[in-house]
């Protein structure tokens, strides 16, 4: 009974998962299709992927996805970390009252933030571009982070901090030597969601960004209107690859460490 | 602090090249509009790199271009968008000096309503919207807008996505001007837009989409402008073009320079290089639009001007017509009709 | 390459913030001896209130005026008649016109739809989750923590393609309908239609309902589970009587993640709808992207934020705690 048990659940899943990889499997296989055709197989070739690195508009995106997540991120983390060192260190009230602050991003939908901020750009004339687009994905990474550092500044022992000072440390030197430490764990969560997060953002991009400055998933919208283009295949597969290489890197790396 | 080294580091290569000093033109195009190598061309040619963006229809690049001044120097909108975009006073002029290539263009196309003299835009491509059908699913003769309507083709038919186009066609099925103001005339194309998606003839609004769909035998019929049938043609011989009796639309997208363009010689350039024959003529080869240069015209011979798609009869051009641009209330009007069709269930 | 340059003001308003902050600083370290810690929170308010509470007030500002930046409640009025500005103009024109005059119900309609459709959404990503949460957790399943990260894979694919994928699967000519007729029945219609669309928004939020769920299971204690049997209770009780009450939290959360995004999508009835169908996010982007109407774009947005705000308020009756937490 046990075992029949087991099977259907596994059974289960299974399926599950079959109904979440199916559509990427379909991806991987297109972008070794010699044809551009999406229904008709033509034969194995690489072709897409030599013109993958001749495409300016997608390398352009690329480079503009990954630095926009790369600086969102690396500054998201930093106000961030901050600012829940910061609450943290607040009254009940005021706390309460930032943490709403943070939670209005994180609840409105994805298209009011977009508009939202494009009608702040628009109302104050700046310029769509590259910068608004870095600063809308702050605004909407930011809280993430947050998010992931405040229950590790709950478990840290509330009287380190005071210890410390106690013991002579200066303020700075009990921020970077005993705080920060602790959270450690917490605020490379949250650099790892923003960074993750910003690579995949599409809706916020796609409205506070001007057609010169593309990231990948706006780049993808518009070309998804014409009919798919064999390249984004073989390049969702590389980047596909990438990441599950660099998974299992660092699982080893956890695997090792523990061992 | 090797690690924040290492960080620091991955940031600066992730930082995107600034290469500042360099002439740059910021071309603001339809999607797949263009011989992209000609981009290449253009650069290699005189250093100018060319930023090259992409629009769908007509009134999304309108409200990117009003809403982002100084982001684009080159723009390609249709004829009655060159008409708003005068009357909102958002060109500027063309110094024809600086394209002396302006001489190809087509007499017939020249000093056009829309913009006398063409002061403020050059002719790019021409064409005609009409009805792209799959021989093997539509035997009979194609020749009227009323088979969109037949039910025989149910879920079978694509239409544009694209208001002036869809309201226009239906306008002349129903025997009006494409122009016309007169609201009972709109009210009953928007009637029979809407009685045409419930008898279920409709798979899909679509716009660029559609060419591949019909290479791929997705729909029996569809209503396209002319280039993406000569496109879908070239690649399915099962394909043909036709455009209905009743008469439709004739189309003159141009190439126009913003006021607010910061790069306005650079864009002149470019307006001059795509001008060229020769290159007039590979955008025509990979985009299969009407060309308006006389001399990529005499270049391609007798493969362009015996194509019917592309170099249509002149009756069958007799019934065509242009789009005047719509203003005002009657824009307003135009918006709510078509949000009507694009919801009724 | 790209124009980084902001306009003079901005940076301005950069080194005021920066210069505000500092003196703060400085004045909490002459008072207190030391810094003050929950002055570390400041750039990150202004930050938000420049760019999270000032653009939610513009969107308000736009939603109450007209083209000229007048007070006015048109914008509802067209949200609640979508003729209301032809109706206008129409009675302007006469008795032939006059016969037109009627209340349009596409603004509504389509709220209605998406309301509708985020609902079935929700339903069956909770149908189809809550089980694959529940074997997931199992501490029979030796492998749970290797599934969990075979969730998570997919969602590192950019989703508009995987979305996008699905359209080979399903046209007509596709993948699926290949093998039927290869099978040697006949093609079925699987796109363009609202069908297409909910398999799109459950592909692609089912995650979001799974993870809450598998969290809030898997920090359950076992022995609660083990107490209950001892107790008497068949696994089907003590599933209903124990495990299910205690998960509440991370439904409830899973309920939200799924429920708000499915309510604003507005790509996917594009892609695999054809645009046969519009949701309300379709129809906010429109009216911003295509007709360039700020005003009644904005009310259309506002009325979908107080929208989510009274469905999360709801919500939160469930979860007084908020503790079913996101993802991990």
């Amino acid at each position: 009974m046990k075992k029949t048990g087991l099977f259907f659940k596994k059974f289960y899943l299974g399926i599950i998962l079959f109904f979440l990889y199916i559509p990427i499997v379909v991806m991987v296989v297109q972008s070794f299709n010699a044809g551009k055709s999406r229904a008709k197989w033509e034969g194995f070739s690489f072709r897409w992927y030599a013109e993958l690195f001749h495409d300016r508009s997608i390398m352009n995106a690329l480079q503009v996805t990954v630095a926009v997540a790369v600086i969102a991120a690396v500054i998201a983390t930093i106000l961030g970390t901050l600012a829940a060192i910061g609450i943290y260190a607040m009254k009940k009230r005021s706390q309460s009252m930032m943490m709403t602050l943070t939670n209005i991003p994180m609840t409105m939908p994805d298209i009011v933030t977009g508009i939202s901020l494009m009608l702040l750009f628009l109302f104050t004339k700046v310029e769509r571009g590259f910068v608004t687009m870095v600063m809308a994905h702050i605004t909407f990474n930011t809280p993430y982070v947050i998010l992931s550092v405040m229950p590790k500044l709950k478990q840290m022992n509330k009287h380190s901090y005071e210890a410390a000072l106690d013991l002579g440390a200066t303020p700075t030197y009990a921020l970077t030597h005993v705080i920060i430490p602790e959270i450690r764990q917490g605020i490379v969560t949250g650099a790892m969601l923003a960074f993750t997060l910003s690579l995949d953002d599409f809706t916020i991009s796609y409205f506070t960004t001007s057609p010169l400055v593309q990231n990948l998933s706006t780049l993808i919208y518009s070309k998804a209107r014409i009919g798919i283009d064999p390249t984004l295949n073989a390049l969702s597969t590389l980047m596909f690859v990438a990441l599950l290489i660099l998974l299992v890197i660092v699982n080893r790396r956890t695997a090792d460490n523990a061992a | 602090m090797k690690k924040f080294l290492a960080v620091l580091l991955v940031l600066l290569m992730a930082l995107p090249v600034c290469a500042s000093a360099q002439e740059v033109v910021n071309v603001y195009n339809w999607e797949d509009y263009i011989d992209e190598s000609v981009l290449e061309l253009f650069e290699q040619e005189t250093g100018i790199h060319v930023n090259y963006m992409n629009f769908t229809t007509n009134e999304d690049m309108m409200v990117k271009v009003e809403t982002s001044p100084g982001a684009f120097d080159l723009v390609f909108p249709s004829e009655y968008m060159v008409e708003r975009m005068l009357a909102k006073d958002l060109l500027a002029e063309i110094d024809y000096a600086n394209i002396p290539n302006a001489q190809y263009t087509l007499p017939n196309l020249l000093n056009p309503s829309y913009d006398p003299n063409n002061a403020h835009s050059v002719p790019y491509m021409w064409g005609t919207v009409g009805i792209l059908y799959n021989t093997t699913m539509v035997e009979e003769p194609v020749d009227s807008w009323g088979i969109l309507w037949d039910t025989k083709y149910t879920d079978n038919v694509f239409m544009l996505d694209s208001i002036r186009d869809s309201m226009g066609v239906t306008l002349k099925y129903l025997g009006y001007s494409m122009n016309t103001h007169d609201i009972i005339a709109l009210e009953e194309a928007k009637a029979k837009l809407i009685e045409q998606k419930q008898s279920g003839v409709v798979k899909a609004y679509q716009v660029d989409e559609t060419k591949d769909k019909m290479v791929a035998g997705e729909a029996a019929l569809a209503v396209v402008w002319s280039g993406d049938a000569q496109y879908a043609i070239d690649l399915n011989p099962d394909l043909a073009y036709s455009i209905p009796k009743e008469g439709s639309n004739v189309w003159v997208d141009c190439m126009v320079i913003p006021k607010t363009a910061k790069n306005k010689e650079n864009a002149e350039k470019f307006i001059d290089f795509l001008c060229r024959p020769d290159i007039a003529q590979m955008n025509c080869e990979a985009i299969w639009y009407s060309s308006p240069n006389t001399g990529a015209i005499e270049l391609m011979g007798e493969a362009y001007t015996s194509n019917t798609t592309m170099n249509p009869s002149e009756e069958a051009l007799a019934g065509c017509e242009y789009f005047n641009d719509i203003q005002g209330d009657f824009l307003t009007l135009y918006n709510i009709l078509w949000m009507d069709v694009k919801n009724a269930k | 390459m790209y124009n980084m340059s902001l306009p003079w003001w901005a940076y301005a308003l950069m080194g005021a913030g920066l210069v505000i902050f500092i003196a703060m600083i400085a004045i909490s370290v002459r008072r207190h001896h030391g810094v003050k810690r929950s002055l570390f929170a400041t750039p990150y308010t202004l930050w938000m209130i420049v760019f999270t509470v000032i653009p939610c007030i513009l969107v308000a500002y736009y939603a109450f005026t007209d083209a000229n930046g007048a007070f006015t409640l048109e914008n509802f009025l067209n949200f609640w008649d979508s003729n209301y500005a032809k109706n206008q103009l129409y009675a302007s024109m006469g008795e032939a016109a006059s016969a037109y005059i009627m209340r349009g119900t596409v603004n509504v309609d389509t709220l209605v739809y998406s309301l509708w459709m985020a609902f079935l959404c929700t339903v069956i990503c909770l149908l189809l989750g809550y089980p694959a949460a529940l074997f997931m957790a199992d501490r029979n399943m030796k492998i749970g923590s290797t599934i969990v990260i075979l969730f998570i894979i997919p969602m590192w694919m950019n989703f508009l393609l995987r979305t996008i994928a699905w359209m080979s699967l399903l046209e007509d000519q596709g993948l699926i309908n290949k093998l039927l007729r290869w099978l040697g029945f006949d093609g079925v219609r699987l796109m363009y239609n609202s069908g297409a669309v909910l398999l799109g928004m459950v592909y692609n939020f089912l995650p979001f309902m799974v993870f809450p769920v598998y969290t809030s299971l898997s920090k359950l204690d076992p022995k609660l589970g083990e107490a209950a049997q001892d107790l008497g209770c068949n696994e089907w009780r003590t599933f209903t009587k124990v495990t299910a009450p205690l998960s509440l939290p991370g439904v409830i959360s899973g309920i939200t993640m799924v429920f708000m995004p499915s309510v604003t999508t507005f790509f996917i009835p594009r892609i695999l709808g054809g645009g046969n169908t519009m949701m309300f996010g379709d129809l906010i982007e429109s009216k911003f992207l295509t007709e360039g109407n700020w005003n009644v774009g904005s009310a259309l947005s506002l009325i979908m934020m107080v929208l989510i705000l009274i469905s999360l308020g709801v919500l939160r009756k469930f979860d007084p705690e908020g503790e079913g937490g996101g993802i991990a």
